[in-house]
This record gives C-alpha cells, sequence and structure tokens, in this order.
C-alpha cells in the first residue's frame, strides 16, 4: 500500500492535471474548494476522478466536512 | 416531424436512427419547458417509429446527462401557492411526466441512454426508462431526494427494481449517494463503460448493430424481456404526493435552492 505521502502527491498532481492548475500551487492543507475555485458539479468530477484513479469507491457521506488534501488522502487511504 | 428543436431538448432522425439531445443548461433540469418539448417529442414518436429501429437520448452539456428535476422552479412555483394548489400541480407534473416516460419505455424501438457526468435523480430515472446505459468513465448517478423528504417521483424505484437487486436499491435509495460508472456496471445498471466522450460513439455503434435484426423480434423480446411496472408507477405517484404535502419537504427544497455549499446534493 503506499505510503500516506504518495497518496497526497498522486491526488495533488492529478487536481493539478484536472482542473489545469500549476502543480506547484497546490499545497496538502489547502482547502481545496477554494484554491481550485470549484461548484458542486465539478467537485463531483473530482470524485469520480479520484475513485477511478485510485480504484476505490468513496460515499460522498464519508467526505462530507473534507476541504483539504491531506484529509481527503486519509479517506482515501481507509478504502484501499 | 424528422427533427426538431426546442430550447430543451433536439431531435433528428437518419439511417433508422432517432437521436434526441438535451442542452439545457446548466444541467438539464426537468422542469416545464423541458416537459413540452418531451411531450412533443413523445407525440412525435408514434411517426418516427415506423422508420427506425433505435433511439438514442443523449446530452450536449458538459456537465452531464441531466442533474434531475428543476427543484428551483418546483420551489418557486410552489412557494407561491396554496398548499393544495401546488400539490395539484405537482401530480399533474408527475402525471405527464411519467405518460412520457412510460411511452419511451415501451417504445418497440431499441432505446440507448448515453450518460456522462451527472445523472442524478430524474436524469436517472429518464436514463432507467430505455433499453441500455451506456456510460463514460466521467459518469455519476445517484437518487438524492430523500434530502428533501421525497422519493424519486418519475419512476426510479419501480425501474430500478426491475433492473437491480432490491438490496442494492435500499442502498441507493435510503444514503442518496452517489456512485460511478464502474460501480454501475459492477450492479447492472449499466451495460457498457467507455473512455470519456466515448459514449454517444459507443451508442451509436450499438444502435448500429440493432440495425441488422427483424424489427419484429427485437420488439418481441424487448416486452418479454422488460415488462412495465405500472402498478408500482401508480403508487409510486401517490407515495411522492403524499410526502410532498409535508412541511419538511418545503424546507428542504429551500435549503437546496438557498443554498452556496459545493455540495448541496448532501443532507
Amino acid at each position: 500500500m503506499p505510503t500516506n505521502d504518495q497518496t497526497l502527491m498522486e491526488i495533488l498532481n492529478l487536481a493539478a492535471a484536472h482542473f489545469k492548475v500549476p502543480r506547484e500551487s497546490l499545497s496538502p492543507d489547502d482547502d481545496f474548494f477554494k484554491t481550485l475555485g470549484i461548484d458542486s458539479l465539478q467537485t463531483l468530477d473530482l470524485l469520480t476522478k479520484l475513485e477511478n484513479h485510485f480504484h476505490v469507491e468513496l460515499p460522498d457521506y464519508e467526505l462530507q466536512g473534507v476541504t483539504d488534501f491531506r484529509t481527503l488522502a486519509g479517506k482515501i487511504r481507509a478504502r484501499l | 416531424m424528422n427533427q426538431f428543436k426546442g430550447q430543451a431538448i433536439s431531435w433528428s432522425t437518419a439511417n433508422g436512427l432517432i437521436e434526441l439531445f438535451l442542452h439545457r443548461a446548466p444541467c438539464n433540469e426537468l422542469g416545464s419547458l423541458s416537459l413540452d418539448e418531451l411531450e412533443q417529442f413523445v407525440s412525435a414518436l408514434d411517426d418516427l417509429e415506423k422508420e427506425s429501429h433505435a433511439l438514442i437520448i443523449h446530452s450536449e452539456m458538459k456537465s452531464g446527462f441531466c442533474a434531475g428535476a428543476d427543484l428551483r422552479e418546483l420551489y418557486e412555483r410552489s412557494s407561491v401557492m396554496e398548499k393544495a394548489q401546488a400539490l395539484a400541480g405537482v401530480r399533474d407534473f408527475l402525471e405527464r411526466i411519467h405518460r412520457g416516460l412510460n411511452r419511451i419505455d415501451a417504445s418497440p424501438l431499441t432505446t440507448i441512454a448515453s450518460v456522462h457526468g451527472v445523472t442524478f435523480g430524474g436524469g436517472l430515472e429518464l436514463a432507467l426508462a430505455c433499453d441500455l446505459i451506456i456510460a463514460d468513465k466521467t459518469a455519476r448517478f445517484a437518487f438524492p431526494e430523500l434530502r428533501l423528504g421525497l422519493i424519486p417521483g418519475f419512476g426510479g424505484i419501480p425501474r430500478l427494481k426491475r433492473d437491480i437487486g432490491n438490496a442494492v436499491v435500499r442502498d441507493l435509495l435510503l444514503t442518496g449517494r452517489s456512485f460511478n460508472a464502474t460501480k454501475a456496471q459492477q450492479i447492472g445498471l449499466v451495460s457498457q463503460v467507455v473512455s470519456e466522450g466515448e459514449a454517444l460513439r459507443a451508442a451509436r455503434a450499438t444502435a448500429s448493430q440493432l440495425g441488422k435484426f427483424d424489427r419484429h423480434t427485437a420488439a418481441t423480446a424487448k416486452q418479454f424481456i422488460k415488462p412495465i411496472p405500472y402498478e408500482d408507477l401508480r403508487e409510486e405517484i401517490n407515495i411522492f404526493c403524499d410526502l410532498f404535502a409535508r412541511p419538511a419537504v418545503q424546507a428542504g427544497l429551500r435549503k437546496f435552492v438557498e443554498s452556496k455549499d459545493a455540495q448541496p446534493y448532501l443532507p
């Protein structure tokens, strides 16, 4: 299983590529809603991208209140 | 009428294939305008079917196939009406959309929903009225109606029960959670999953294959294997209207419409 840091880096790389923002502009503790400026439909898009990339299922309710990449990485690792 | 260009939907026919496109921003919310145009399509279907073997329903909106009922319109209209008048309006809307979806469900054509992105609530119910669902990898499905104190009202539960096991139906309905195309294929909801942006191409290829078979045989096979659950569909309208009369629904609609949350579909 990848380490937490590896999972986190993969999420940051994926988010940067998908939303076409410089990778260096994203940090683990960023509020991704604010940093990426994404709306509800784009949030669903990101969720699908993450599930497809990590081959996991992430129920929406487990992500409720999650706003930073680091916590998100923990939620994903719990499903790997 | 072999082609139509409306504000919410359009259709055209070529080589025995009818293509119905949804194109109302932001994500094909189903309100009175969409319903009016869907009824025009259903009225034209008797003639269109004579020269066709398949129907594809697809969205031209990047955000997805369809985000479901137009909750903003529902809230704005029902909040200024007397309760009995609002309830009568809702029942009339449901009766009309059920007639339309039942007609598509019962069509002798082979029908294909080509979906991507958000396919929620009424959008999923529209897809479920089709014989096949072909999804690209961005597709995401959900029945989030319980967040409003409602159940799906456009035939969702009876048609989902027809297609997949009751335990999965309960999970999707009672949690309101969304799930991706891979999961949808695992549970038997989706028959083909393709790369991003490839759903329409795959649907057209499938429709082309269908055109090789005798139409009467295909229609007979469809009728045999895909019974329409009319009794449950009727009961669904009654349950929906009973629930709609409760104050929790108006509060739920208001909360959704006024929400600035990035995940307003979550309860």
